[in-house]
């Protein structure tokens, strides 16, 4: 019985899928069900958002970072204003700088919790576990609303403080989340962890060596799945990191099941020092004074923080006047994402969308 | 910041490349383009520099930058900046994907967005931007829309 000959297919996943995080279009090379080649195309949303940034003075642009990774944009907000703070050396209070702390973990937390979510909403197991996830998401997303207004793009950090003290309400709303959140964490692995098809379908898929993470500049909690201990946080702490008390998980095998449990062991972790945030929260004034013009020193910039996604860093370069003259976003999503045609090949096609969910990519921060 | 001793091993390392070190707030290394294969394969294999954070463009007045934040995971080591200078007709840089493999979407964006050629790239193309598309948006000489449109 001769060999019958066969050649590859091309597909293509389109830039409207709704399983890709966004407009994000993928070209298959298929041989039957299995994956020969992917390639990943973006920019269906890229803004240009750089050289708006350079339009935008120092001030205009700390809202403006809200839009880069939608999910989680206090992150975004802390890591601009944290790069500013640094080239002009101005030091916030200590409140403000408590609060951030705290807005900025339970940021992560939602977004884990997105993540998380969505993976498995991708698996098939369609919104249950995404519901789950939302609930508790809505409940951060409430304080957030509580204290500045908005949900999603809070427009809270200032350069030099946040823009307004916590509300009346929100400490004992806060400390009621977190004393709850380690049990629906609980309620979460028990309904999912031990599922016998997300094992099935997550064990051994898209395993990234950590020698190879490494080489493709990969961050977060795709690096630390891989079984590297690298966090910025601790690499290189910032703000008022080194006060706090809280580990780094890090998985052994490598596939899209680690990238899941480290996920959520590092909600644990955020639980943890929100708490401990709440616990040592001084009292005071939560800004510098303003100017209203702000021009920072001449010079250049490079600061870094651990983004849920990975390391976020900003470059900026200033040269004196009130627009940045160069304003570069390092986004985590963009350089994570190399590593997806390593770790679809050999494997189905089903198999692409969900280590895409693993990855856990935000097209607003790839594209910018 | 890129620290003093470390400037001094390069120098000791490399001292026909002329290294020069640029004060700031980040202090950084001022390479030049046809040394920055072999200063970054030293510092890859040498001083653990596994991990590329940030590969960046500027578009100066008299000048291209490139600018690389340079990490490491292994020993979680301070950044060691590199920067190399490219002239404003036909820039272009070597390229370091054969030494970090995630330097190379962040070279075709310096690529695509600032115009800025990397030899020795396996795929130069752009990768925000559509195929086809003319001028590179991050250049401070890209007319804005207050030259194309005038209202009355």
């Amino acid at each position: 019985m001769t060999k019958l000959k066969t050649e590859t297919v091309t597909l293509n996943m389109g830039p409207h899928h709704p399983s890709t995080h966004g407009v994000f279009r993928l070209i298959l090379t298929l041989d039957g069900e299995t994956i020969v080649d992917v390639e990943p195309v973006v920019g269906y949303l890229h803004r240009n958002h750089e050289k708006i940034g350079e339009k935008n003075n120092w001030i205009q642009n700390t809202p403006f970072t809200d839009r880069l990774d939608y999910i989680s944009p206090m992150n975004n907000e802390f890591a601009y204003v944290l790069a500013v703070e640094k080239l002009a050396e101005i030091d916030p209070p200590e409140r403000a700088k408590y609060i951030r702390i705290i807005m900025v973990e339970l940021n992560r937390i939602a977004n884990h919790l997105i993540a998380i979510g969505f993976l498995l909403n991708e698996l098939g197991c369609f919104f249950t576990p995404m519901f789950y996830a939302l609930r508790w998401r809505e409940m951060i997303v409430d304080l957030y609303e509580m204290t500045c207004g908005s949900r999603m793009m809070p427009n809270y950090f200032w350069i030099g403080g946040v823009s307004a003290d916590l509300p009346e309400g929100f400490l004992p709303e806060c400390k009621e989340l977190v004393s709850a959140l380690p049990g629906f964490l609980d309620e979460m692995e028990q309904l999912i962890t031990e599922n016998e098809i997300l094992q099935m379908r997550c064990k051994n898929v898209a395993i990234l060596p950590p020698e190879v993470a490494t080489a493709f500049g990969c961050t977060g909690p795709l690096l630390r799945a891989s079984g590297v201990p690298y966090d910025v946080r601790r690499a290189e702490p910032y703000s008022i990191y080194d006060r706090f008390d809280f580990d780094i998980p890090i998985g052994t095998v490598g596939d899209v099941y680690d990238r899941y449990l480290v996920r959520i062991a590092e909600a644990r972790q955020s639980v943890r020092i929100v708490d401990q945030a709440l616990r040592d929260l001084p009292g005071g004034e939560t800004a510098t004074p303003k100017k209203r013009k702000f021009t920072p020193p001449v010079g250049d910039i490079y600061h870094r923080t651990e983004a849920p996604k990975g390391e976020l860093g900003f470059y900026l370069v200033s040269d004196g006047t009130e627009n940045p003259y160069r304003y570069r976003i390092r986004a985590p999503s963009f350089v994570n994402l190399q590593a997806l045609p390593y770790m679809c090949r050999g494997h189905k096609i089903a198999d692409v969308v969900v280590v895409i969910g693993s990855i856990d990519i935000t097209m607003g921060e790839v594209d910018r | 910041m890129t620290s003093q001793d470390t400037f001094d091993r390069l120098v000791a390392r490399f001292p026909g490349f002329e290294l020069e070190y640029v004060e700031g707030k980040d202090p950084a290394v001022l390479v030049k383009a046809e040394n920055l294969v072999a200063l970054a394969q030293y510092l890859r294999d040498d001083e653990e520099c596994d991990y590329c954070s940030s590969i960046t463009g500027v578009d100066y007045p008299e000048h291209f930058e490139v600018v690389y934040h340079l990490y490491s995971m292994k020993n979680e080591g301070g950044p060691v900046i590199l920067k190399v200078r490219a002239e404003r007709e036909n820039p272009h840089v070597p390229s370091v994907t054969s030494i970090w493999r995630g330097a190379n979407w962040q070279e075709r964006e310096v690529w695509d967005l600032m115009g800025i050629r990397f030899d020795g790239h396996p795929d130069l193309r752009r990768v925000l931007l559509w195929e086809g598309y003319q001028g590179h948006p991050l250049r401070k000489d890209f007319p804005g829309p207050q030259d194309e449109y005038t209202f009355s």
